[in-house]
Protein backbone atom coordinates (compact mmCIF):
# COMPACT_ATOMS: atom_id res chain seq x y z
CA UNK A 1 0.00 0.00 0.00
CA UNK A 2 1.59 3.27 -1.09
CA UNK A 3 0.51 6.88 -0.69
CA UNK A 4 -1.16 7.00 -4.10
CA UNK A 5 -3.39 4.03 -3.33
CA UNK A 6 -4.36 5.43 0.06
CA UNK A 7 -5.51 8.67 -1.54
CA UNK A 8 -7.60 6.81 -4.14
CA UNK A 9 -9.11 4.61 -1.45
CA UNK A 10 -10.03 7.68 0.59
CA UNK A 11 -11.96 9.19 -2.32
CA UNK A 12 -13.71 5.92 -3.13
CA UNK A 13 -14.93 5.64 0.45
CA UNK A 14 -15.99 9.30 0.37
CA UNK A 15 -18.08 8.64 -2.76
CA UNK A 16 -19.85 5.70 -1.20
CA UNK A 17 -20.46 7.65 2.00
CA UNK A 18 -21.97 10.54 0.02
CA UNK A 19 -24.13 8.10 -1.85
CA UNK A 20 -25.48 6.82 1.44
CA UNK A 21 -26.06 10.36 2.71
CA UNK A 22 -28.01 11.33 -0.42
CA UNK A 23 -30.34 8.45 0.25
CA UNK A 24 -31.27 9.57 3.76
CA UNK A 25 -34.74 10.98 4.28
CA UNK A 26 -35.94 9.86 0.88
CA UNK A 27 -38.09 6.89 0.28
CA UNK A 28 -36.43 5.09 -2.59
CA UNK A 29 -39.34 4.46 -4.91
CA UNK A 30 -38.67 3.41 -8.46
CA UNK A 31 -39.17 6.94 -9.76
CA UNK A 32 -36.84 8.41 -7.11
CA UNK A 33 -34.15 5.85 -7.78
CA UNK A 34 -34.22 6.09 -11.55
CA UNK A 35 -35.09 9.72 -12.40
CA UNK A 36 -34.64 11.47 -9.05
CA UNK A 37 -38.37 12.18 -8.75
CA UNK A 38 -38.23 14.40 -11.89
CA UNK A 39 -37.39 17.41 -9.75
CA UNK A 40 -33.79 18.31 -10.53
CA UNK A 41 -33.39 22.06 -10.98
CA UNK A 42 -31.18 23.43 -13.70
CA UNK A 43 -28.05 23.59 -11.53
CA UNK A 44 -28.14 19.98 -10.41
CA UNK A 45 -29.22 18.96 -13.91
CA UNK A 46 -26.27 20.80 -15.33
CA UNK A 47 -23.83 18.86 -13.20
CA UNK A 48 -25.58 15.62 -13.95
CA UNK A 49 -25.59 16.02 -17.73
CA UNK A 50 -22.27 17.81 -17.91
CA UNK A 51 -20.74 15.32 -15.51
CA UNK A 52 -21.57 12.68 -18.05
CA UNK A 53 -19.16 14.42 -20.41
CA UNK A 54 -16.26 14.22 -17.94
CA UNK A 55 -15.58 10.56 -18.20
CA UNK A 56 -12.64 8.28 -18.65
CA UNK A 57 -12.78 9.47 -22.22
CA UNK A 58 -12.01 13.07 -21.25
CA UNK A 59 -9.34 11.90 -18.90
CA UNK A 60 -7.49 9.16 -20.77
CA UNK A 61 -9.19 8.88 -24.16
CA UNK A 62 -8.70 12.46 -25.34
CA UNK A 63 -5.14 12.72 -24.08
CA UNK A 64 -4.36 9.24 -25.43
CA UNK A 65 -5.90 10.13 -28.79
CA UNK A 66 -3.89 13.33 -29.11
CA UNK A 67 -0.76 11.41 -28.15
CA UNK A 68 -1.41 8.63 -30.65
CA UNK A 69 -2.72 10.43 -33.69
CA UNK A 70 -2.40 14.18 -33.13
CA UNK A 71 -4.93 16.68 -34.39
CA UNK A 72 -7.81 14.50 -35.71
CA UNK A 73 -8.80 12.88 -32.37
CA UNK A 74 -8.04 16.19 -30.66
CA UNK A 75 -10.60 18.11 -32.68
CA UNK A 76 -13.06 15.26 -32.51
CA UNK A 77 -12.96 15.47 -28.70
CA UNK A 78 -14.68 18.88 -28.68
CA UNK A 79 -17.81 18.06 -30.64
CA UNK A 80 -19.90 21.25 -30.49
CA UNK A 81 -22.49 19.51 -32.62
CA UNK A 82 -23.82 17.82 -29.45
CA UNK A 83 -25.20 21.04 -28.09
CA UNK A 84 -27.04 22.15 -31.18
CA UNK A 85 -28.72 18.74 -31.31
CA UNK A 86 -29.50 19.04 -27.60
CA UNK A 87 -31.07 22.46 -28.10
CA UNK A 88 -33.70 21.21 -30.55
CA UNK A 89 -34.11 17.57 -29.67
CA UNK A 90 -34.34 17.50 -25.90
CA UNK A 91 -37.18 19.92 -25.05
CA UNK A 92 -39.82 18.11 -27.16
CA UNK A 93 -38.60 14.74 -25.88
CA UNK A 94 -38.85 16.03 -22.30
CA UNK A 95 -42.32 17.48 -22.91
CA UNK A 96 -43.69 14.25 -24.28
CA UNK A 97 -42.07 12.28 -21.46
CA UNK A 98 -43.60 14.53 -18.83
CA UNK A 99 -47.09 14.43 -20.34
CA UNK A 100 -47.02 10.68 -20.68
CA UNK A 101 -45.18 9.77 -17.45
CA UNK A 102 -42.27 8.22 -19.28
CA UNK A 103 -39.38 7.17 -16.99
CA UNK A 104 -37.07 5.25 -19.28
CA UNK A 105 -35.78 5.62 -22.79
CA UNK A 106 -37.52 2.42 -23.94
CA UNK A 107 -40.81 3.71 -22.45
CA UNK A 108 -40.54 6.63 -24.80
CA UNK A 109 -40.48 4.43 -27.89
CA UNK A 110 -43.09 2.10 -26.44
CA UNK A 111 -45.58 4.92 -25.88
CA UNK A 112 -44.81 6.87 -29.05
CA UNK A 113 -45.31 3.84 -31.27
CA UNK A 114 -47.82 2.16 -28.98
CA UNK A 115 -45.86 -1.08 -29.17
CA UNK A 116 -44.38 -3.05 -26.27
CA UNK A 117 -42.34 -5.03 -28.77
CA UNK A 118 -40.54 -1.89 -29.92
CA UNK A 119 -39.85 -1.01 -26.28
CA UNK A 120 -38.21 -4.40 -25.82
CA UNK A 121 -36.13 -4.05 -28.99
CA UNK A 122 -34.92 -0.61 -27.91
CA UNK A 123 -34.03 -2.01 -24.49
CA UNK A 124 -32.02 -4.85 -26.02
CA UNK A 125 -30.11 -2.59 -28.44
CA UNK A 126 -29.35 -0.19 -25.58
CA UNK A 127 -27.96 -2.94 -23.40
CA UNK A 128 -25.75 -4.14 -26.25
CA UNK A 129 -24.55 -0.57 -26.88
CA UNK A 130 -23.92 0.11 -23.23
CA UNK A 131 -21.57 -2.85 -22.79
CA UNK A 132 -18.64 -1.43 -24.80
CA UNK A 133 -19.27 1.89 -23.06
CA UNK A 134 -18.95 0.28 -19.64
CA UNK A 135 -15.97 -1.76 -20.80
CA UNK A 136 -14.33 1.53 -21.76
CA UNK A 137 -14.94 2.98 -18.29
CA UNK A 138 -13.71 -0.16 -16.53
CA UNK A 139 -10.61 -0.38 -18.68
CA UNK A 140 -9.89 3.21 -17.77
CA UNK A 141 -10.46 2.48 -14.11
CA UNK A 142 -8.14 -0.55 -14.31
CA UNK A 143 -5.41 1.52 -15.95
CA UNK A 144 -5.77 4.30 -13.40
CA UNK A 145 -5.65 2.14 -10.28
CA UNK A 146 -2.88 -0.16 -11.45
CA UNK A 147 -0.74 2.73 -12.70
CA UNK A 148 -1.28 4.66 -9.48
CA UNK A 149 -0.26 1.61 -7.47
CA UNK A 150 3.09 1.64 -9.36
CA UNK A 151 2.41 -1.85 -10.63
CA UNK A 152 1.72 -3.49 -7.26
CA UNK A 153 -1.90 -4.07 -8.28
CA UNK A 154 -2.49 -5.68 -11.67
CA UNK A 155 -5.08 -4.05 -13.98
CA UNK A 156 -7.26 -7.16 -13.66
CA UNK A 157 -7.41 -6.97 -9.88
CA UNK A 158 -7.99 -3.23 -10.14
CA UNK A 159 -10.91 -3.74 -12.49
CA UNK A 160 -12.51 -6.30 -10.18
CA UNK A 161 -12.18 -3.90 -7.24
CA UNK A 162 -13.66 -1.16 -9.41
CA UNK A 163 -16.65 -3.28 -10.34
CA UNK A 164 -17.34 -4.04 -6.70
CA UNK A 165 -17.10 -0.35 -5.81
CA UNK A 166 -19.45 0.68 -8.62
CA UNK A 167 -21.96 -2.00 -7.73
CA UNK A 168 -22.12 -1.03 -4.07
CA UNK A 169 -22.35 2.61 -5.00
CA UNK A 170 -25.20 2.22 -7.49
CA UNK A 171 -27.17 -0.16 -5.35
CA UNK A 172 -27.22 2.16 -2.37
CA UNK A 173 -27.84 5.47 -4.04
CA UNK A 174 -29.27 5.43 -7.57
CA UNK A 175 -29.69 8.81 -9.27
CA UNK A 176 -29.51 11.03 -6.17
CA UNK A 177 -26.07 9.87 -5.10
CA UNK A 178 -24.72 10.32 -8.59
CA UNK A 179 -25.84 13.94 -8.84
CA UNK A 180 -24.03 15.12 -5.73
CA UNK A 181 -20.84 13.14 -6.12
CA UNK A 182 -20.74 14.40 -9.72
CA UNK A 183 -20.06 17.90 -8.40
CA UNK A 184 -17.10 16.84 -6.29
CA UNK A 185 -15.79 14.80 -9.15
CA UNK A 186 -16.00 17.69 -11.61
CA UNK A 187 -14.17 20.10 -9.31
CA UNK A 188 -11.43 17.58 -8.63
CA UNK A 189 -10.98 16.72 -12.31
CA UNK A 190 -10.97 20.35 -13.36
CA UNK A 191 -8.28 21.25 -10.84
CA UNK A 192 -6.08 18.28 -11.66
CA UNK A 193 -6.35 18.65 -15.43
CA UNK A 194 -5.72 22.39 -15.55
CA UNK A 195 -2.71 22.00 -13.29
CA UNK A 196 -1.19 19.14 -15.26
CA UNK A 197 -1.90 20.76 -18.61
CA UNK A 198 0.03 23.88 -17.67
CA UNK A 199 2.71 22.13 -15.63
CA UNK A 200 3.75 19.67 -18.32
CA UNK A 201 3.85 22.21 -21.12
CA UNK A 202 5.82 24.79 -19.13
CA UNK A 203 8.08 22.42 -17.20
CA UNK A 204 9.17 20.29 -20.15
CA UNK A 205 8.94 22.74 -23.03
CA UNK A 206 8.88 26.22 -21.54
CA UNK A 207 5.45 27.10 -22.91
CA UNK A 208 2.58 26.06 -25.13
CA UNK A 209 3.95 27.36 -28.41
CA UNK A 210 7.45 25.91 -27.90
CA UNK A 211 5.82 22.53 -27.25
CA UNK A 212 3.79 22.57 -30.45
CA UNK A 213 6.77 23.86 -32.39
CA UNK A 214 8.90 21.01 -31.07
CA UNK A 215 6.24 18.50 -32.10
CA UNK A 216 5.86 20.12 -35.49
CA UNK A 217 9.62 20.00 -36.07
CA UNK A 218 9.81 16.34 -35.07
CA UNK A 219 6.89 15.36 -37.33
CA UNK A 220 5.44 17.87 -39.78
CA UNK A 221 2.32 15.72 -40.34
CA UNK A 222 1.30 15.38 -36.70
CA UNK A 223 -0.49 18.70 -36.24
CA UNK A 224 -2.55 18.40 -39.43
CA UNK A 225 -5.38 16.28 -40.74
CA UNK A 226 -3.97 13.60 -43.07
CA UNK A 227 -5.26 13.14 -46.63
CA UNK A 228 -6.60 9.69 -45.76
CA UNK A 229 -7.44 7.59 -42.71
CA UNK A 230 -8.38 10.02 -39.93
CA UNK A 231 -9.08 12.70 -42.52
CA UNK A 232 -11.40 15.70 -42.38
CA UNK A 233 -14.11 13.51 -43.82
CA UNK A 234 -13.70 11.11 -40.88
CA UNK A 235 -13.84 14.01 -38.44
CA UNK A 236 -17.07 15.48 -39.83
CA UNK A 237 -18.89 12.14 -40.09
CA UNK A 238 -17.74 10.82 -36.70
CA UNK A 239 -18.71 14.12 -35.06
CA UNK A 240 -22.23 14.08 -36.50
CA UNK A 241 -22.72 10.39 -35.69
CA UNK A 242 -21.60 10.80 -32.08
CA UNK A 243 -23.79 13.85 -31.55
CA UNK A 244 -26.88 12.09 -32.87
CA UNK A 245 -26.17 9.02 -30.73
CA UNK A 246 -25.26 10.90 -27.56
CA UNK A 247 -28.74 11.55 -26.27
CA UNK A 248 -30.07 8.14 -27.29
CA UNK A 249 -28.22 6.49 -24.39
CA UNK A 250 -30.60 5.30 -21.68
CA UNK A 251 -28.74 7.23 -18.99
CA UNK A 252 -28.73 10.45 -21.00
CA UNK A 253 -32.47 10.18 -21.56
CA UNK A 254 -32.95 9.52 -17.87
CA UNK A 255 -30.97 12.70 -17.23
CA UNK A 256 -33.23 14.60 -19.64
CA UNK A 257 -36.37 13.26 -17.98
CA UNK A 258 -35.20 14.42 -14.57
CA UNK A 259 -35.25 18.06 -15.78
CA UNK A 260 -37.86 20.51 -14.51
CA UNK A 261 -38.61 22.31 -17.78
CA UNK A 262 -37.81 22.44 -21.46
CA UNK A 263 -36.26 25.84 -20.97
CA UNK A 264 -33.75 24.50 -18.44
CA UNK A 265 -32.66 22.00 -21.07
CA UNK A 266 -32.09 24.76 -23.64
CA UNK A 267 -30.11 26.81 -21.13
CA UNK A 268 -28.06 23.71 -20.44
CA UNK A 269 -27.29 23.30 -24.12
CA UNK A 270 -25.93 26.83 -24.09
CA UNK A 271 -23.78 26.47 -20.98
CA UNK A 272 -22.39 23.03 -21.56
CA UNK A 273 -19.89 23.91 -24.31
CA UNK A 274 -18.00 25.95 -21.70
CA UNK A 275 -17.42 22.68 -19.88
CA UNK A 276 -15.68 21.32 -22.97
CA UNK A 277 -12.82 23.75 -22.40
CA UNK A 278 -11.35 21.26 -19.96
CA UNK A 279 -10.60 19.04 -22.94
CA UNK A 280 -8.03 21.60 -24.05
CA UNK A 281 -6.00 20.65 -20.97
CA UNK A 282 -6.42 16.96 -21.58
CA UNK A 283 -5.08 17.53 -25.09
CA UNK A 284 -2.13 19.57 -23.83
CA UNK A 285 -1.25 16.66 -21.56
CA UNK A 286 -1.47 14.23 -24.47
CA UNK A 287 0.64 16.42 -26.73
CA UNK A 288 3.22 16.99 -24.02
CA UNK A 289 3.77 13.23 -23.84
CA UNK A 290 4.52 12.92 -27.55
CA UNK A 291 8.18 13.83 -27.17
CA UNK A 292 8.65 12.93 -23.48
CA UNK A 293 7.37 9.32 -23.54
CA UNK A 294 7.57 8.40 -27.21
CA UNK A 295 7.36 4.61 -27.06
CA UNK A 296 3.74 3.73 -26.18
CA UNK A 297 1.93 1.60 -28.77
CA UNK A 298 -1.65 0.43 -29.44
CA UNK A 299 -4.01 0.40 -26.46
CA UNK A 300 -1.09 1.47 -24.21
CA UNK A 301 -1.34 4.97 -25.70
CA UNK A 302 -4.17 5.58 -23.23
CA UNK A 303 -1.48 5.46 -20.53
CA UNK A 304 0.15 8.65 -21.82
CA UNK A 305 -1.29 10.84 -19.07
CA UNK A 306 -0.15 8.54 -16.27
CA UNK A 307 3.32 8.00 -17.67
CA UNK A 308 3.76 11.77 -17.62
CA UNK A 309 2.34 12.11 -14.12
CA UNK A 310 4.53 9.41 -12.61
CA UNK A 311 7.60 10.85 -14.24
CA UNK A 312 6.88 14.28 -12.77
CA UNK A 313 5.14 14.04 -9.38
CA UNK A 314 5.31 12.48 -5.92
CA UNK A 315 3.21 9.36 -5.30
CA UNK A 316 0.60 11.18 -3.19
CA UNK A 317 -0.19 13.55 -6.04
CA UNK A 318 -0.33 10.67 -8.50
CA UNK A 319 -2.93 9.36 -6.05
CA UNK A 320 -4.98 12.55 -6.33
CA UNK A 321 -4.87 12.28 -10.13
CA UNK A 322 -5.83 8.63 -9.82
CA UNK A 323 -8.76 9.50 -7.56
CA UNK A 324 -10.02 12.11 -10.04
CA UNK A 325 -9.73 9.55 -12.82
CA UNK A 326 -11.37 6.80 -10.79
CA UNK A 327 -14.33 9.08 -10.11
CA UNK A 328 -14.49 9.98 -13.80
CA UNK A 329 -15.00 6.29 -14.48
CA UNK A 330 -17.15 5.50 -11.46
CA UNK A 331 -19.90 8.11 -11.69
CA UNK A 332 -20.83 7.87 -15.37
CA UNK A 333 -20.72 4.08 -15.03
CA UNK A 334 -23.10 4.26 -12.12
CA UNK A 335 -25.54 6.39 -14.15
CA UNK A 336 -25.31 3.98 -17.05
CA UNK A 337 -25.88 1.00 -14.77
CA UNK A 338 -28.89 2.65 -13.11
CA UNK A 339 -30.52 3.43 -16.43
CA UNK A 340 -29.71 0.08 -18.00
CA UNK A 341 -31.03 -1.99 -15.15
CA UNK A 342 -34.16 0.19 -15.12
CA UNK A 343 -34.96 -0.59 -18.73
CA UNK A 344 -34.11 -4.27 -18.30
CA UNK A 345 -36.54 -4.68 -15.42
CA UNK A 346 -39.24 -2.27 -16.51
CA UNK A 347 -39.30 -2.73 -20.26
CA UNK A 348 -38.42 -6.39 -20.53
CA UNK A 349 -39.28 -8.18 -17.28
CA UNK A 350 -42.45 -6.24 -16.55
CA UNK A 351 -43.76 -6.86 -20.07
CA UNK A 352 -43.08 -10.54 -19.60
CA UNK A 353 -44.72 -10.60 -16.13
CA UNK A 354 -47.19 -7.71 -16.11
CA UNK A 355 -48.45 -8.21 -12.55
CA UNK A 356 -45.06 -7.50 -10.89
CA UNK A 357 -45.57 -4.89 -8.17
CA UNK A 358 -43.50 -1.73 -8.12
CA UNK A 359 -41.69 -2.89 -5.00
CA UNK A 360 -40.67 -6.16 -6.59
CA UNK A 361 -39.59 -4.23 -9.66
CA UNK A 362 -37.41 -1.87 -7.64
CA UNK A 363 -35.79 -4.85 -5.93
CA UNK A 364 -35.18 -6.62 -9.23
CA UNK A 365 -33.70 -3.49 -10.78
CA UNK A 366 -31.11 -3.30 -8.04
CA UNK A 367 -30.32 -6.99 -8.32
CA UNK A 368 -29.62 -6.56 -12.01
CA UNK A 369 -26.82 -4.08 -11.32
CA UNK A 370 -24.20 -6.65 -10.26
CA UNK A 371 -25.34 -8.94 -13.05
CA UNK A 372 -24.71 -6.34 -15.77
CA UNK A 373 -21.43 -5.49 -14.07
CA UNK A 374 -20.34 -9.14 -14.31
CA UNK A 375 -21.18 -9.36 -18.01
CA UNK A 376 -19.12 -6.21 -18.57
CA UNK A 377 -16.26 -7.71 -16.59
CA UNK A 378 -16.22 -10.68 -18.95
CA UNK A 379 -15.90 -8.45 -22.00
CA UNK A 380 -13.32 -6.21 -20.36
CA UNK A 381 -11.00 -9.16 -19.91
CA UNK A 382 -11.53 -10.38 -23.46
CA UNK A 383 -10.71 -7.41 -25.63
CA UNK A 384 -7.70 -5.24 -26.35
CA UNK A 385 -9.16 -2.14 -27.97
CA UNK A 386 -8.22 1.43 -27.23
CA UNK A 387 -10.67 3.69 -25.44
CA UNK A 388 -11.49 5.66 -28.59
CA UNK A 389 -12.34 2.44 -30.48
CA UNK A 390 -14.72 1.27 -27.76
CA UNK A 391 -16.26 4.71 -27.62
CA UNK A 392 -17.02 4.75 -31.34
CA UNK A 393 -18.37 1.18 -31.24
CA UNK A 394 -20.82 2.00 -28.49
CA UNK A 395 -22.03 5.11 -30.29
CA UNK A 396 -22.45 3.27 -33.60
CA UNK A 397 -24.99 0.99 -31.92
CA UNK A 398 -26.77 3.75 -30.10
CA UNK A 399 -27.23 5.96 -33.14
CA UNK A 400 -29.43 3.27 -34.71
CA UNK A 401 -32.22 4.39 -32.38
CA UNK A 402 -32.10 7.93 -33.70
CA UNK A 403 -34.34 7.73 -36.82
CA UNK A 404 -37.37 6.31 -35.01
CA UNK A 405 -37.11 8.94 -32.28
CA UNK A 406 -36.49 11.81 -34.64
CA UNK A 407 -39.42 11.05 -36.94
CA UNK A 408 -41.74 10.42 -34.01
CA UNK A 409 -41.33 14.08 -33.01
CA UNK A 410 -42.80 15.26 -36.30
CA UNK A 411 -46.38 16.49 -36.29
CA UNK A 412 -47.30 13.63 -38.56
CA UNK A 413 -44.93 10.73 -37.94
CA UNK A 414 -43.96 9.23 -41.32
CA UNK A 415 -42.59 6.07 -39.66
CA UNK A 416 -44.69 3.04 -38.82
CA UNK A 417 -43.94 0.55 -36.06
CA UNK A 418 -42.83 -1.96 -38.67
CA UNK A 419 -40.53 0.61 -40.25
CA UNK A 420 -38.94 1.46 -36.90
CA UNK A 421 -38.46 -2.25 -36.13
CA UNK A 422 -36.84 -3.22 -39.40
CA UNK A 423 -34.64 -0.10 -39.53
CA UNK A 424 -33.25 -0.66 -36.03
CA UNK A 425 -32.66 -4.37 -36.57
CA UNK A 426 -30.96 -3.95 -39.94
CA UNK A 427 -28.79 -1.10 -38.60
CA UNK A 428 -27.73 -2.99 -35.48
CA UNK A 429 -26.97 -6.21 -37.39
CA UNK A 430 -24.69 -4.36 -39.79
CA UNK A 431 -22.87 -2.76 -36.86
CA UNK A 432 -22.45 -6.14 -35.13
CA UNK A 433 -21.25 -7.81 -38.32
CA UNK A 434 -18.79 -5.06 -39.18
CA UNK A 435 -17.47 -4.95 -35.62
CA UNK A 436 -16.79 -8.69 -35.58
CA UNK A 437 -15.22 -8.63 -39.04
CA UNK A 438 -13.37 -5.40 -38.21
CA UNK A 439 -14.63 -3.81 -41.38
CA UNK A 440 -14.64 -0.20 -42.42
CA UNK A 441 -15.75 1.47 -45.63
CA UNK A 442 -12.10 1.44 -46.71
CA UNK A 443 -11.79 -2.36 -46.43
CA UNK A 444 -15.17 -2.88 -48.11
CA UNK A 445 -14.72 -0.55 -51.06
CA UNK A 446 -10.99 0.08 -51.48
CA UNK A 447 -11.50 1.79 -54.83
CA UNK A 448 -13.75 4.60 -53.59
CA UNK A 449 -12.32 8.12 -53.20
CA UNK A 450 -10.89 8.88 -49.76
CA UNK A 451 -13.62 11.38 -48.98
CA UNK A 452 -16.13 8.51 -48.87
CA UNK A 453 -13.81 5.74 -47.67
CA UNK A 454 -12.95 7.58 -44.48
CA UNK A 455 -16.57 8.21 -43.48
CA UNK A 456 -17.43 6.87 -40.07
CA UNK A 457 -19.08 3.46 -40.41
CA UNK A 458 -21.76 4.28 -37.84
CA UNK A 459 -22.98 7.23 -39.89
CA UNK A 460 -22.97 5.18 -43.10
CA UNK A 461 -25.07 2.51 -41.39
CA UNK A 462 -27.38 5.22 -40.04
CA UNK A 463 -28.10 6.36 -43.60
CA UNK A 464 -28.99 2.77 -44.57
CA UNK A 465 -31.13 2.58 -41.44
CA UNK A 466 -33.07 5.74 -42.36
CA UNK A 467 -33.64 4.48 -45.90
CA UNK A 468 -34.90 1.11 -44.65
CA UNK A 469 -37.06 2.71 -41.94
CA UNK A 470 -38.77 5.05 -44.38
CA UNK A 471 -39.03 2.42 -47.12
CA UNK A 472 -40.69 -0.17 -44.90
CA UNK A 473 -42.94 2.55 -43.45
CA UNK A 474 -44.20 3.52 -46.90
CA UNK A 475 -44.95 -0.10 -47.78
CA UNK A 476 -46.66 -0.94 -44.48
CA UNK A 477 -48.63 2.31 -44.48
CA UNK A 478 -49.96 1.49 -47.94
CA UNK A 479 -51.01 -1.99 -46.96
CA UNK A 480 -52.68 -0.69 -43.80
CA UNK A 481 -54.48 1.92 -45.89
CA UNK A 482 -55.58 -0.76 -48.31
CA UNK A 483 -56.93 -2.98 -45.52
CA UNK A 484 -58.85 0.02 -44.22
CA UNK A 485 -60.20 0.72 -47.71
CA UNK A 486 -61.30 -2.90 -48.02
CA UNK A 487 -63.00 -2.65 -44.67
CA UNK A 488 -64.82 0.46 -45.85
CA UNK A 489 -66.06 -1.30 -48.93
CA UNK A 490 -67.28 -4.39 -47.12
CA UNK A 491 -68.94 -2.23 -44.45
CA UNK A 492 -70.70 0.56 -46.25
CA UNK A 493 -71.95 2.94 -43.58
CA UNK B 1 -43.02 32.34 -36.86
CA UNK B 2 -40.25 34.39 -38.46
CA UNK B 3 -38.62 34.59 -35.09
CA UNK B 4 -38.57 30.81 -34.90
CA UNK B 5 -36.77 30.61 -38.25
CA UNK B 6 -34.29 33.26 -37.15
CA UNK B 7 -33.55 31.27 -33.99
CA UNK B 8 -33.11 28.14 -36.07
CA UNK B 9 -30.61 29.84 -38.37
CA UNK B 10 -28.80 31.19 -35.32
CA UNK B 11 -28.24 27.65 -34.03
CA UNK B 12 -27.19 26.41 -37.48
CA UNK B 13 -24.20 28.76 -37.52
CA UNK B 14 -22.23 26.90 -34.82
CA UNK B 15 -23.42 23.55 -36.20
CA UNK B 16 -21.68 24.26 -39.50
CA UNK B 17 -18.90 26.49 -38.21
CA UNK B 18 -17.64 23.89 -35.75
CA UNK B 19 -17.39 21.32 -38.55
CA UNK B 20 -15.24 23.53 -40.76
CA UNK B 21 -11.59 22.55 -40.47
CA UNK B 22 -8.85 25.05 -41.28
CA UNK B 23 -6.06 22.58 -41.80
CA UNK B 24 -2.93 24.62 -41.12
CA UNK B 25 -0.41 24.86 -38.29
CA UNK B 26 0.59 28.50 -38.69
CA UNK B 27 -0.02 31.13 -37.43
CA UNK B 28 0.20 29.99 -33.81
CA UNK B 29 -2.36 31.85 -31.72
CA UNK B 30 -2.04 31.82 -27.92
CA UNK B 31 0.63 29.22 -28.56
CA UNK B 32 -1.81 26.86 -30.25
CA UNK B 33 -1.56 25.62 -33.82
CA UNK B 34 -4.19 27.42 -35.90
CA UNK B 35 -6.25 24.29 -36.60
CA UNK B 36 -6.63 23.70 -32.84
CA UNK B 37 -7.20 27.36 -31.97
CA UNK B 38 -9.99 27.58 -34.55
CA UNK B 39 -11.76 24.56 -33.05
CA UNK B 40 -11.51 25.96 -29.53
CA UNK B 41 -12.96 29.26 -30.73
CA UNK B 42 -16.04 27.44 -31.94
CA UNK B 43 -16.58 25.89 -28.53
CA UNK B 44 -17.00 29.40 -27.11
CA UNK B 45 -19.02 30.59 -30.10
CA UNK B 46 -21.39 27.62 -29.88
CA UNK B 47 -22.14 28.55 -26.32
CA UNK B 48 -22.69 32.19 -27.25
CA UNK B 49 -25.00 31.45 -30.19
CA UNK B 50 -27.10 28.99 -28.21
CA UNK B 51 -27.50 31.34 -25.25
CA UNK B 52 -28.64 34.15 -27.58
CA UNK B 53 -30.96 31.76 -29.40
CA UNK B 54 -32.56 30.74 -26.13
CA UNK B 55 -33.12 34.37 -25.15
CA UNK B 56 -34.96 35.02 -28.41
CA UNK B 57 -36.70 31.66 -28.66
CA UNK B 58 -40.50 32.14 -28.57
CA UNK B 59 -40.78 28.62 -27.06
CA UNK B 60 -39.30 29.91 -23.78
CA UNK B 61 -42.06 32.54 -23.44
CA UNK B 62 -44.78 30.07 -24.36
CA UNK B 63 -43.65 27.73 -21.60
CA UNK B 64 -43.69 30.49 -19.02
CA UNK B 65 -47.23 31.43 -19.96
CA UNK B 66 -48.51 27.93 -19.29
Amino acid sequence: MNAALLVILFFLVLCIWLGLQARKGKEMSMEQWSVGGRGFGSLLMFFLLAGEMFTTYTFLGASGGAYRAGIPPALYAFNCFYFVIAYWLLPPVWKYAKENKVISQSDFYEKKYNSQGLGILVAIISVVAVIPYLVMQLKGLGIIVSEASYGSISPHVAIVVGVIAITIYVTVSGMHGAAWTAIIKDILILAVMVFMGFYFTFHYYGGIQPMFEAIHTANTEFLLFPKQGLSISWFVSATIMTALAFYMFPHMMAGVFSAKSGKSLRINAGIMPIYQIIIVFSLLIGFSAVIQVPDLKGADTDLALFKMAKMSFDPWFVGVIGAAGAMAALIPSSLVLTATSTILSKNIYKVWKPNTTDQQLAKLTKMLVPFIALVTLFFTFNGGDSILTLYLMSYSFMVQLFPALFFSLWKKNPVTVQGAFVGMIVGSLIVIYSTIKEMSLATLFPSLPNVIKDLDLGLAVLIINIAVTLGVSVITRKSVARVEDDADISNPA
Amino acid sequence: MNKKIFVFVLTLIPAFGSLVVINRVEPYILGLPFVLFWAICWVGLTSLFLIIANKLDPASEEEENI
